[in-house]
């Protein structure tokens, strides 16, 4: 008994009460697991001397002569001779392995084997049983059953519950509980005015239907399926997944059943007649990173998308460490890594490429997804449709009328000579680095281009003359070179007192020029469209202008061209050439070996050709086929703006799947098909071998895990720590249950409410456990300081996301629109382009108005630059699969509420509302601040400090109107210039002092 | 007035809730940073702090530190498949007919009385061959840039996992109360060259607890995130709202006697602390102008790999733990001579300079100074070859970089390259030793820093790694 104390002191919430019987799930695997396993357990591969402790036929195998373990008898016990071996060779654990078994756990080694050895089931996969509930002696303290399981254990460790916090505390702590957000005044002032029986409950069931339940529902689900806004890995340009984001907020909203928000995010595409809100839940499989590095080979990322799944999916339903059976069989828990890739066959039938398309424009979904309907946009281009229609009949009506004056026109074709002048070069700059005018060849060198959305100038002089056309040269002095072009202008400068003038220039093809639909991009002003030059030195490009007003130049002048630049991989040589020859006479190659033709040597074919181009050079044709591609653009983006989701979908011929030897995506071992973990009860009959079996497989009452793991994140959710503390591992590695019975009960519970998760919360945040005050005691601390016990009420910093919308909700700035694409807020400039992919567009640009500040988890997601404000306080980076943030306390998170923009604008709004609502006196306006971020009053001595920091402030902005000024234009929101005075600048200190207390950004 | 309860928390039991599974080396360190050098430590430890020069982009090894004469002779020569063996290809290259051999232009010489070969584009690192010990026989898995810069950063190729820094900060804790433990920054090249996005992970905490995270210093009036009061704030008045925030939390203090309300008190002080360490920090301007003429010309100009590594020396003379400095732009897939001359005008002078000024201060002796990229580039030529002119695909087989100070061997070449410098044929250095090594010269056992996560013990070498002995003295 003195034993068991000793021992069990130091594994907390252990403690004790418990009988002298060694429990083996309890007192001995963790021992076993931490020290032995991982050579002596169920990985075969690399299990040493063939001998496994993680059974009981392996443990008392008989091996030449020796046992392991005998039962009741630890002296003829290996086991235990081995532990207390002098012998550096002989002793176990190795020295090596740097694992020491403490005195205490070899005494319980001894008792366990003393008492016979048994061996359990580890307790996380042992069926769910009715639990009966405990009785206890302070009977009238629960108020269901959830606390009779508290309060039993209470009893046994000789603890009292405290008591019930303020009534305060209670409606701050529910509301920042189920919405995220703090109560309003008149929220908290109802509260306290209702002095009804059931009136806490009343605001239970008030705050369930909010909105913005949802909202705090699913931050932690968008940590768990790593949601994010941008794809990840090297290029990590954004994504559309939002629809994903919304359809779990609203699931969250409607009380969706657990079982089928499990199977409609795996496997809703495969229900019978699958609706589009279905379809859209299985993005959750498609929130893991995708890679659009170029020279990528797409198996490997297949491998790593997939395995993604594959943990992902053992994470969040199973809280099992799926990670560790991608290269071998697990050391510690009953997976191989056969069942790992068993699993994967699941996960692997769909329509994906394993690699994103660089070329594709920003945010277009990699395949598969689906369109929202979009009602406007769609009839919008249904319109356009019709427009284009009308113009092509009309082109059709013209092409009937071409045919007179070919010929002539022909012939003046074939007798012309084009003759282009080479200009001479005055000036140039821009690129990357300042580009070279060779005089003598009137040629401009650049070098290698790397800065997007970049423009090189170069000024070139004419001289006097007529002239219809230009060309540009585009030539390299290295073996092969390549230019990323999208914008082409030509200038003329202004003279005094005159605008500059940009010439209009239409795209032709003369000679081997550039083709029409090549050199439209250049003269569309979207840098978004490129046109790739590639020369050698043998083969140069050129492109060529019509000037659709002919220049006529008395005296030589200087023209300005500018090249827009998106990448040049390699040096670059440009000439600009002019022409004066009539513009009518400048055609393709191909057109003019026709026109040289006799007339009557000309074939059918070469004869329309001939009169199509001709016909293309008619002013009321070059009209309509402006019209045309005008059209077309105003199309494709209308249909760009249609929001799509990534989805999953199932190909009708499964790809095969194999076991990868240590996960290498190339070294295939053993075809597997899709399959359950062995050790959990099987697939039942019938249900199809897919993620819907799967799904279903997941959310069976047969299976032990789910309801277990899904009922120990609420509670880590609301308690701040699960019943079982490592709520992402179940296995034997993890933490055993505080209170078993508890966490079986609600799991049982939660199952027998049809997977009801609003009516789990309620039972949580309604118990006697949750209403304790948080304060702790020296007993306490000295007891049981993490609260294992559950004797006082869960303190813990709230999420970064909370502290942000806790101080937009109290100042009045929060815009509380529920869903729609991901903002962005405030965010100190230049971090993108120090870190992300090159410049231009990868630059962060704040929203306006709205954007600015709706609720945090609507901010958009960057995984190489994620939020700055909330990676500070420990929001996940959104690459893999998170359960259980770490808590933490920086100073980075200091600076950040001290002077983020953010928290400064938000001070201001606070302050103006303390002046607007809370009466007059500094006083009253002071405490009306305090209550506003507190929900309670300040107390006498609170008052004084904040009293005096007004009164201090006050007298020091009095002498400083600049400082006034400053601090009250901080923020995207102004303020009426008749209120910025020194009274709302001391208030704005004061606010700002508020959203920094301990007490506001702490869940009380 | 209302009693104060004890405020003096025993430390352990704070530590212990702060940190929930912390190793027990990590905590004691925490206990006391100092003690686990001595005590706790594993060994004791040769360096205090690492500065770690990432060349991010990867750095041809043949044109820089792998000298192969024998090239020369097979210029346009292709690439003998017996050399090649399997080794997989990126899909940049994956495509080409030939993998013709493209020979270094850059003349090689000897350098120092150790005789180090060194390239002509290096002149001041070779004036230092002395110092350093290049490890010619680095090598990794990873052939694209994110996987294997985040495998060099955490040792590991996919994200989640702490950095090295990170590591060490949780390790180790800090020397210096005003600054944090862990500190990167990144340069941009001058040159136009390709600059290979980097990833806030690579200096992330990975599982352990934010703080813990590198902090990015910044060339900008915030060098560190949000260090600037707002406008309207002085200083005065910021030392008076924390005053009047110190006293409000105490009160929460004494009501809730939660220990995490202490914490939060001290970093806001520490917050305070930064506000004044950091700008002095960052503030160059009283350096002489000796100094900036040792560094070259960009060392004037904020944000620059030269200005940088004058930062870098303030830090490691502050005691910040780890020091890493990025330089981008070593990608030269194609134009390679251009491209690697822009980037070594961009480091080479302020690389040396650094390494010099640590030495002259007496630094050097307990700094681990390691300048090297996420691996190497191929002897073959990506797309056509010239006489002048060629570029260089990924390469993960081998690759060198070079460390110095901190019990390091000095004026050493460790490992030895084929005449291809494909393939290893002496002494090969995995990312995982490379990291041992530097943790032990730390004073710490690699296999023993440890974090428990998801139920597994988590090292910064996983389950591999062995400490190079032979490149150290």
């Amino acid at each position: 008994m003195m034993i068991c104390r000793l021992l069990l002191a130091g594994s907390l919430g252990m403690s004790a009460g418990i009988a002298s019987e060694v429990s083996y799930n309890r007192d001995i695997r963790p021992i076993l697991s931490d020290n032995c396993f991982a050579c002596h357990g169920p990985d075969e591969k690399h299990r040493k001397a063939d001998l496994r402790l993680d059974t009981f036929d392996g443990a008392t195998a008989d091996k030449d002569g020796l046992r392991a373990l005998v039962p009741g008898d630890p002296a003829k016990s290996e086991l235990w001779a081995r532990l207390n071996s002098p012998d550096e060779d002989e002793v176990m654990p190795p020295p090596k392995s740097h694992k020491t078994v403490t005195a205490t756990q070899k005494t319980a080694l001894r008792q366990w084997i003393e008492q016979g050895a048994k061996y359990e089931k580890h307790w996380s996969f042992v069926p769910l049983a009715p639990v009966k509930v405990p009785e206890v002696k302070h009977a009238d303290w629960p108020r269901h059953e959830v606390d009779r399981f508290v309060l039993s254990r209470l009893e046994r460790e000789g603890l009292a519950p405290s008591p019930e916090a303020t009534r305060e505390t209670l409606i701050r702590r529910a509301t920042l509980d189920l919405t995220g957000l703090p109560p309003t005044l008149a929220e908290v002032d109802a509260f306290l005015a209702d002095t009804s029986p059931g009136a806490y409950e009343k605001v239970v069931a008030r705050l369930l239907k909010s909105p913005h339940f949802g909202e705090r529902m699913a931050v932690d689900w968008l940590d768990a399926a790593r949601y994010a806004d941008s794809n990840g890995y090297q290029v990590d340009r954004d994504r559309e997944l939002w629809p994903w984001r919304d359809w779990v907020i609203k699931a969250f909203n409607d009380n969706q059943r657990f079982d089928q928000f499990t199977i409609e995010q795996i496997a809703g595409d495969l229900l019978p007649n699958a609706t589009l809100e279905q379809r859209i839940a299985t993005g959750f499989n498609r929130n893991h990173m995708l890679n659009e590095e170029g020279g990528i080979i797409a198996d490997e990322f297949l491998a790593e998308y997939t395995a993604d799944r594959v943990e992902t999916t053992a994470a969040v339903w199973l809280a099992q460490t799926f990670n560790c059976c991608r290269c071998h069989d697990h050391k510690f828990d009953p997976f191989t890594a056969k069942d790992f890739y068993s699993m994967k066959a699941f996960f692997h039938n769909t329509s994906e490429k394993g690699v994103g398309n660089y070329s594709n424009p920003i945010r277009v979904n990699a395949p598969p997804f689906v369109k929202l309907p979009a009602p406007e946009i769609e009839a919008k281009i249904a319109g356009l449709n019709g427009e284009m229609k009308a113009v092509n009949d009309q082109l059709v009506a013209l092409a009937g009328s071409s045919g007179a004056g070919l010929d002539d026109w022909a012939q003046r074709v074939a007798a012309a000579t084009v003759k282009w002048e080479t200009l001479e070069l005055i000036k140039a700059e821009g690129g990357d680095a300042p580009p070279h005018i060779a005089s003598e060849t009137r040629t401009l060198e650049a070098g290698p281009q790397e800065t997007r959305a970049n423009n090189i100038k170069v000024t070139a002089r004419l001289p006097a003359g007529h002239f219809t056309a230009l060309r540009l040269e585009f030539a390299t002095n290295v073996s092969a070179a390549a230019f990323q072009w999208s914008e082409f202008k030509v200038n003329l400068p202004a003279d005094e007192g005159a605008k500059v003038t940009a010439l209009a220039l239409r795209g032709i093809v003369a000679g081997e020029s550039l083709a029409g639909a090549e050199t439209i991009k250049l003269l569309d002003n979207d840098r978004k469209t490129r046109t790739g030059l590639s020369a050698t030195p043998a083969s140069p490009v050129q492109s060529v202008f019509e000037l659709v007003t002919p220049l006529v130049i008395a005296a030589p002048s200087e023209i300005e061209i500018e090249i827009g630049v998106e990448n040049a991989n390699g040096p670059s040589r440009w000439r600009v050439f002019a022409t004066d020859i009539e513009a009518e006479l400048l055609a393709p190659s191909s057109v003019v070996t026709i026109a040289k033709k006799e007339s009557v040597m000309r074939t059918d074919a070469e004869r329309k050709q001939l009169a199509e181009f001709r016909l293309s050079q008619q002013p009321e044709h070059r009209k309509l086929t402006d019209q045309l591609s005008a059209l077309k653009t105003k199309i494709a983006a209308a249909e760009g703006e249609i929001p799509t989701t990534l989805v999953m979908d199932e190909m009708k011929e499964a790809r095969p799947t194999f076991v990868l030897l240590r996960g290498a995506y190339d070294k295939t071992g053993e075809r597997v098909t899709a399959a359950t973990p062995a050790v959990l009860p099987a697939l039942a009959g019938g249900e199809p071998r897919n993620r819907l079996g799967l799904a279903k497989w997941l959310v069976s009452p047969q299976n032990p895990l789910t309801a277990r793991v899904a009922v120990n994140r609420l509670w880590q959710q609301v308690f701040g720590a699960g019943l079982v503390k490592t709520s992402d591992d179940f296995g034997a590695q993890g933490a055993p249950p505080s209170h078993p019975e508890l966490l079986d009960w609600i799991a049982l519970e939660f199952i027998r409410s049809g997977w009801d998760m609003k009516h789990l919360m309620t039972l949580m945040v309604t118990s006697a456990t949750y209403r304790q005050q948080s304060q702790m005691t020296p007993l306490l601390r000295e007891r049981d300081a993490d609260n294992r016990l559950l004797a006082r009420g869960a303190r813990f910093r709230l999420m970064g996301e909370f502290v942000r919308d806790q101080a937009l909700a109290t100042s009045g700035l929060l815009v509380e629109k529920i869903g729609g694409p991901s903002v962005k807020p405030y965010h100190p400039p230049g971090l993108y382009e120090q870190v992300a992919a090159g410049s231009g567009y990868n630059v962060y640009v704040p929203g306006k108005g709205d954007d600015l500040h709706r609720r945090s988890l609507y901010t958009y997601w960057k995984r190489s630059v994620p939020n700055p404000a909330m990676l500070a306080f420990g929001t996940p980076f959104r690459e893999s699969c998170t359960l259980q943030r770490p808590r933490s306390n920086t100073p980075l998170q200091a600076l950040n509420l001290m002077n983020d923009e953010t928290y400064i604008e938000a001070s201001r709004f606070l302050a103006q509302r303390m002046i607007s609502d809370g009466g007059s006196g500094a006083e009253a306006q002071l405490t009306h601040g305090f209550r506003l971020v507190l929900s309670r009053a300040p107390k006498p001595e609170e008052l004084s400090v904040l009293q005096r920091a007004y009164a201090r402030s006050l007298a020091d902005f009095q002498k400083d109107a600049t400082a006034v000024k400053s601090l009250l234009s901080i923020g995207g929101k102004q303020t009426e210039p008749g209120k910025v005075t020194p009274e709302l600048a001391a208030l704005t200190t004061v606010a700002s002092t508020l959203f920094c207390l301990d007490e506001t950004v702490t869940k009380p | 007035m209302i009693e104060q309860p004890s405020l003096h928390l025993p430390r352990r039991q704070f530590l212990g809730r702060a940190s929930i599974g912390l190793g027990s080396a990590a905590l004691a360190s925490l206990l006391n940073p100092r003690l686990f050098a001595e005590s706790a430590s594993h060994f004791a430890p040769k360096a205090k702090r690492i500065i770690w020069l990432t060349q991010a982009g990867a750095p041809s090894q043949l044109d820089l530190l792998d000298y192969k004469p024998g090239l020369a002779s097979m210029f346009d020569k292709d690439l003998p498949d017996s050399v090649r063996g399997e080794q997989r290809l990126t899909g940049m290259t994956a495509g080409q007919k030939r993998f013709p051999i493209a020979p270094s232009v850059f003349k090689f010489a000897q350098y120092g009385k150790s005789g180090m070969w060194m390239s002509e584009l290096l002149p001041h690192t070779a004036k230092l061959a002395d110092e350093i010990c290049v490890i010619r026989s680095l090598h990794t898995e990873a052939i694209n840039h994110d996987p294997a810069m985040t495998l060099l950063q955490t040792g590991h190729q996919i994200g989640g996992r702490p950095s090295f820094g990170a590591w060490l900060s949780y390790g180790l804790g800090t020397e210096n109360e005003n600054l944090p433990a862990f500190v990167a920054m990144i340069s941009r090249p001058s040159g136009p060259t390709n600059a290979q996005p980097l990833h806030e992970r690579m200096w992330g905490p990975g599982f352990l607890p934010a703080k813990y995270q590198g902090v990015r210093f910044t060339p900008t009036k915030n060098p560190v995130l949000y260090l600037s009061n707002p406008d309207g704030i002085t200083r005065e008045r910021r030392r008076a709202m924390l005053d009047d925030l110190g006293e409000l939390n105490r009160l929460t203090l004494a009501e809730y006697q939660d220990p995490e309300t202490q914490n939060r008190i001290d970093q806001f002080e520490m917050a305070f602390r930064m506000q004044a360490s950091v700008p002095e920090l960052a503030d160059l301007s009283q350096e002489p102008a000796s100094i900036f003429e040792r560094y070259g010309p960009e060392s004037k100009k904020p944000g620059t790999y030269a200005a940088n590594c004058i930062l870098a020396r303030r830090l490691a003379e502050r005691g910040v733990r780890f020091i890493q400095l990025y330089h981008r732009g070593w990608d030269q897939h194609n134009n390679l001579p251009g491209g690697i001359r822009s980037q070594c005008y961009d480091t080479d002078q302020p690389t040396a300079a650094l390494l010099t000024e640590l030495k002259e201060r007496g630094l050097l002796e307990d700094t681990l100074v390691i300048w090297g990229g996420e691996f190497g580039r191929t002897v073959y030529s990506q797309g056509t070859l010239t006489k002048d002119n060629y570029g260089r695909d990924h390469h993960p087989r081998c690759y060198s970089i070079w460390m110095a100070g901190a019990g390091v061997k000095r004026g050493h070449v460790f490992g030895e390259t084929d005449d291809f410098s494909y393939n290893i044929v002496k002494d090969p250095v995995h990312i995982h030793d490379l990291n041992a090594t530097a943790l032990q010269q730390l004073g710490i056992e690699h296999t023993k820093l440890t974090y428990r996560f998801q139920g597994r013990d988590y090292r910064l070498t996983d389950v591999h790694g062995e400490v190079v002995k032979g490149v150290l003295a």
